[in-house]
């Protein structure tokens, strides 16, 4: 991993425990209750933080909420455009979607082309009665008609800038944190110079 | 990941756990209610079969189809090969047509690598003659590590007409990468003399050999490539190296039965073993499917080259910052 040169934290631990416990009290107040309601997290991250989130509702609701895993890879709209086919994570939705009110569930929300993209391989598992979308950080910079129904923290960003989620589950830690990567762009001059 | 898939040594042990990584998402695409993807919306892919095979094309067409790419098939009785078109000819009339991959199955070995110096478009080799058929080994590594959880120290006995068989070198020179042991177990007649430097043991005693492996790997009898005798009866055969219900009792409890199909039902193998639980032929079959989807993606799924479009950039940008 190429190293990356911190700017500042964006939400700490505690920070990230709160939005995520606000959140889950936000949906449960839209929805009238998780009666109808399940989660499908976008892989890598967006899929730890639907089973917090899934966790938060069961403890103030007192019902098991179901979570599902999106993996985007397929629905890119990217694909042949970079040089390797991009990797591809695990999909796992074993419960039929149809009739019910998915929350996608994401670490960022960026340019939207991944809310997109998750959007579409929903849809290919059942009718949904509503999607809503749920994000920790909402940094700006949309290139599709797309915004969040909940989000944990506004952050105005540079668009060169990286925001970075990193989570326990796979991380070993909880912060958001913003940045750039150095490294990568010096690889690029350096390629440019050759 | 490599441009053209014509030999199972072009792959290194990381190309191969790639492969079957990616065809584990894709055996759960095969799983849905809708079972298409986008990923490879607007490629087209040209079956290209210079011999008859119905699963092997099949396989690739619905994989094709499963990932949104649009597929020709090209049969060669009553095409322009028919009226002497050459394969040269063929293929750039193909790649004129703005193919994308061109799987091919020819009679001669070393077909597809030819092709693959003629064409701009990725080449897959679906079996040439004696030599090769690496989407099937693949597909059956796929299939083992479903049930083993290591290739290390596995023991392969493949049983039958080696001679003419590429999935037997496929499939040997992919366990051997992988860790495993194979074991090619026939008559002399049908075991070729370099089998060992395939890395392999040979065998001639199929009772001798089943009490220690782990897959008995039934080859079928191609009597069709068979120019000469090469044992005295189908029935002597069969007694000899056909997977019969006594020869399944000495095989370890775990041991999994395979078979690339056709079948031949009562020479290789008995038409009862054939529908044992342990035997994982079906499995075989909706793998192979999955398997091929991951070569397609990982083949076609990748550059068109340096382009620099500001979306690509957005997308690379929000892909670091998501990983």
């Amino acid at each position: 991993m190429s190293p990356f040169v911190e700017h500042g934290r964006l939400l700490d631990g505690g920070e990230i425990r709160r939005a995520v416990t606000r959140i889950a009290h936000e949906i449960l107040e839209r929805n009238k209750g998780a009666g109808r309601l399940v989660l499908a997290g976008i892989a890598a991250r967006g899929d730890d933080l639907a089973r917090r989130l899934a966790q938060e509702i069961e403890r103030i609701e007192g019902v098991p909420v179901r979570v599902g895993i999106i993996d985007i890879t397929f629905y890119r709209d990217d694909i042949g455009m970079r040089a390797e086919a991009p990797e591809v994570h695990e999909t796992r939705i074993d419960f039929d979607i149809t009739g019910t009110t998915v929350v996608l569930v994401d670490d960022v929300l960026f340019t939207g082309r991944t809310v997109r993209s998750a959007m579409d391989a929903l849809v290919d598992f059942g009718r949904p009665q509503a999607i809503q979308l749920a994000v920790l950080v909402d940094r700006g910079h949309r290139e599709l008609p797309i915004r969040a129904d909940y989000v944990g923290k506004n952050v105005p960003t540079r668009r060169d800038e990286e925001v970075r989620v990193h989570l326990t589950e796979t991380d070993g830690e909880d912060a958001v944190v913003v940045g750039e990567n150095v490294p990568d762009r010096m690889g690029e001059e350096e390629r440019t110079r050759a | 990941m490599i441009k053209h898939l014509l030999s199972i040594n072009q792959l290194d042990r990381q190309d191969v756990v790639r492969i079957l990584d990616t065809a584990e998402s894709f055996r759960e695409v095969g799983t849905r209610v809708i079972k298409k993807v986008p990923a490879l919306r607007g490629r087209t892919v040209v079956n290209l079969f210079y011999e008859d095979s119905t699963r092997t094309r099949i396989s690739f067409e619905i994989a094709a189809k499963r990932l949104s790419a649009d597929v020709i098939n090209f049969s060669t009785s009553g095409s322009s090969v028919a009226k002497g078109e050459s394969l040269k000819d063929t293929a750039l009339t193909l790649q004129a047509m703005g193919a994308d991959a061109i799987v091919i199955r020819h009679s001669s070995s070393g077909a597809p690598s030819t092709l693959s110096r003629w064409v701009t478009a990725s080449v897959l080799n679906a079996g040439d003659g004696t030599h090769e058929h690496p989407t099937q080994a693949l597909l059956d590594l796929f299939t083992i590590r479903e049930h083993f959880p290591s290739f290390e120290g596995l023991r392969v006995a493949v049983v039958g007409d080696v001679r003419h068989s590429r999935v037997a070198r496929s499939l040997t020179f992919a366990m051997a990468k992988m860790g495993g042991q194979v074991t090619l177990v026939g008559p002399p007649t049908l075991i070729p003399p370099e089998a060992p430097a395939w890395g392999a043991e040979v065998s001639h005693d199929l009772d001798g050999v089943l009490p220690k492996a782990d897959v008995c790997y039934m080859l079928r009898v191609q009597r069709e490539r068979q120019r000469q005798q090469f044992f005295p009866s189908v029935r002597e055969y069969s007694r000899l190296f056909g997977l019969s219900r006594a020869r399944v009792e000495a095989l370890p409890e775990t041991a999994l039965i395979m078979h690339p199909g056709p079948m031949n039902r009562g020479v290789e193998i008995a038409s009862d073993v054939a529908d044992l639980p342990r035997a994982v032929i079906t499995d075989q079959v909706t793998n192979g499917i999955a398997v091929r989807m991951s070569l397609l993606y990982l083949m076609l799924g990748g550059g068109r080259g340096a382009d620099e479009s500001s979306s690509e950039q957005a997308s690379a940008a929000e892909e670091v910052a998501r990983a």
